[in-house]
């Protein structure tokens, strides 16, 4: 088991290989359909995302609504093929990596390649340990699309399997 | 002649609503402690990870998954019940309602095409078959998405026989892969309509895990489908390994000369599901 603190240097990055088991700490935040199209209507468009992408981890994900005393409703990953699209673009202009569930294509494994960025499986279904993993949640942006908004996670040992790693190597 | 006020049919919903959105069924539970013991590496890590989120789920009463699905509601009302009250199909709203707001569930329906969210999980999926007796048996399913996306529907032609139904099974689990959260409760319907078979891979995922169809002709299917899908070695997750399903169900129904109509309905490791007569 590795214990990984975020965010990722680029020689942690080249030390991931895919299979192995991780604990993740740290910022990340989440997005999933709506924010990405959102996101790619501000980049079109030309205006300034209302968060830094740079070396950040997207985590696919549009958690419950938070049970009082709880700082985040559960919050387990969604799957990330419906991000394919997406993605590649994203990598390209900083992100670090992402979180999610189950394969992405060929275009984002090569974009990780590229960049040197990393793709974590979170294990699905499993809302209720991740989103008690979730010691804060903030919502950053786009609050009107409710679940889909992006939402700024502080996590604490978040298990996740080295899905894609940066060789191009993949667990599946 | 019983009379039920369909107060009564929304409160059972309610409260069948708040305890499925947590709890995985025990049968479920089961299966995967089952499949845990035979596994190694990121599966088995993965299996671990998923019982443990099962515990914690109940512990601290949040949901077992964030997907807390669409509401699919069951009523098979015997004939001889009259309801009294409001409509019932705003009653089982109702309850979903209630349960959605008071549970913290993420509520998940919107229109298809604005993608508007209706912001409180309604309206339910909501089926009604009229039996005989006075009493009224609803099934309570809550419906992730990640895995009814994969879900798949054939129309068969007749001389593809039992091998075609099988193989349209397996192939549909393949195709998904890691997607729909294996390992998976495979629902299967086959004959019927169009419709009809789509609504029996609704029903045959509402069976306990392990059951088997009465029809021992339906139950071959069902095992041979089973151990051909974990012959795949999708495995957890599609971390590779020896359980990509914890079961297949299959309900029939008779079907057309010309028809071999086949639903594949895909359940993800978090099968939720209640069961109440009132």
């Amino acid at each position: 088991m590795i214990k990984l603190t975020l965010p990722l240097d680029k020689e942690t990055v080249k030390s991931l290989k895919a299979g192995d088991s991780v604990l993740i700490s740290g910022t990340i935040m989440t997005a999933r359909d709506c924010a990405h199209k959102r996101i790619f209507e501000y980049i079109k468009e030309g205006k300034k995302l209302p968060f830094d992408l740079k070396d950040a981890i997207i985590y696919y994900a549009g958690p419950c609504p938070a049970k009082p005393g709880m700082a985040s409703g559960s919050c387990g990953p969604t799957t990330s093929a419906r991000m394919d699209s997406f993605a590649p673009a994203l990598l390209d202009m900083g992100l670090g990596g992402m979180i999610g569930k189950g394969e992405m294509s060929g275009e984002v494994r090569e974009a990780i390649k590229r960049n040197t960025c990393v793709y974590f499986a979170a294990i699905g279904g499993a809302g209720a340990l991740y989103g008690n993993a979730i010691e804060k949640s903030e919502c950053i942006a786009f609050a009107d699309l409710l679940s889909e908004a992006v939402y700024k996670l502080e996590v604490v040992d978040f298990p996740a399997v080295v899905a894609y790693d940066c060789e191009g190597n993949s667990i599946y | 002649m019983r009379i039920v006020n369909t107060k009564e049919i929304s409160d059972a919903v309610y409260k069948m609503a708040l305890h499925a959105g947590v709890n995985i069924t025990e049968s479920c539970k089961e299966a995967l402690t089952e499949a845990c013991k035979n596994e190694d590496g990121a599966a088995e890590f993965a299996l671990e990870t998923i019982l443990k989120n099962a515990t914690v789920a109940v512990e601290k009463g949040i949901p077992v998954c964030q997907d807390t699905g669409m509401a699919v509601v069951i009523l098979e009302i015997g004939q001889e019940v009259f309801l009294d009250g409001e409509l019932l199909g705003d009653a089982v709203n109702d309850g979903v309602r209630r349960a959605y707001r008071d549970g913290y569930f993420r509520k998940s329906v919107c229109n298809p095409i604005t993608r508007v969210n209706t912001g409180d999980n309604t309206p339910a999926v909501i089926h009604t078959e009229i039996v005989a007796g006075d009493k009224i048996k609803i099934t309570y399913l809550p419906k992730g998405f990640g895995s009814e996306n994969m879900s798949k529907l054939y129309m068969l032609k007749p001389a593809q026989g039992v091998e075609g139904i099988i193989s349209a099974i397996v192939e549909t689990v393949k195709s998904a892969g890691s997607r729909p959260c294996p390992p998976v409760y495979v629902g299967v319907g086959i004959g019927g309509s169009f419709d009809t078979c789509a609504y029996l891979a609704k029903k045959a995922i509402t069976r306990d895990v392990g059951t088997k169809n009465p029809d021992g002709e339906i139950a071959k299917i069902e095992d041979e489908a089973l151990k051909r899908i974990n012959a795949l070695n999708i495995g957890c997750q599609g971390f590779h390994g020896r359980t990509t399903a914890i079961g297949v169900s299959c309900e029939w129904a008779p079907t057309h000369i010309a028809g071999l109509p086949v639903a594949v309905n895909i359940q993800c490791h978090c099968v939720r599901c209640e069961k109440e007569i009132i």
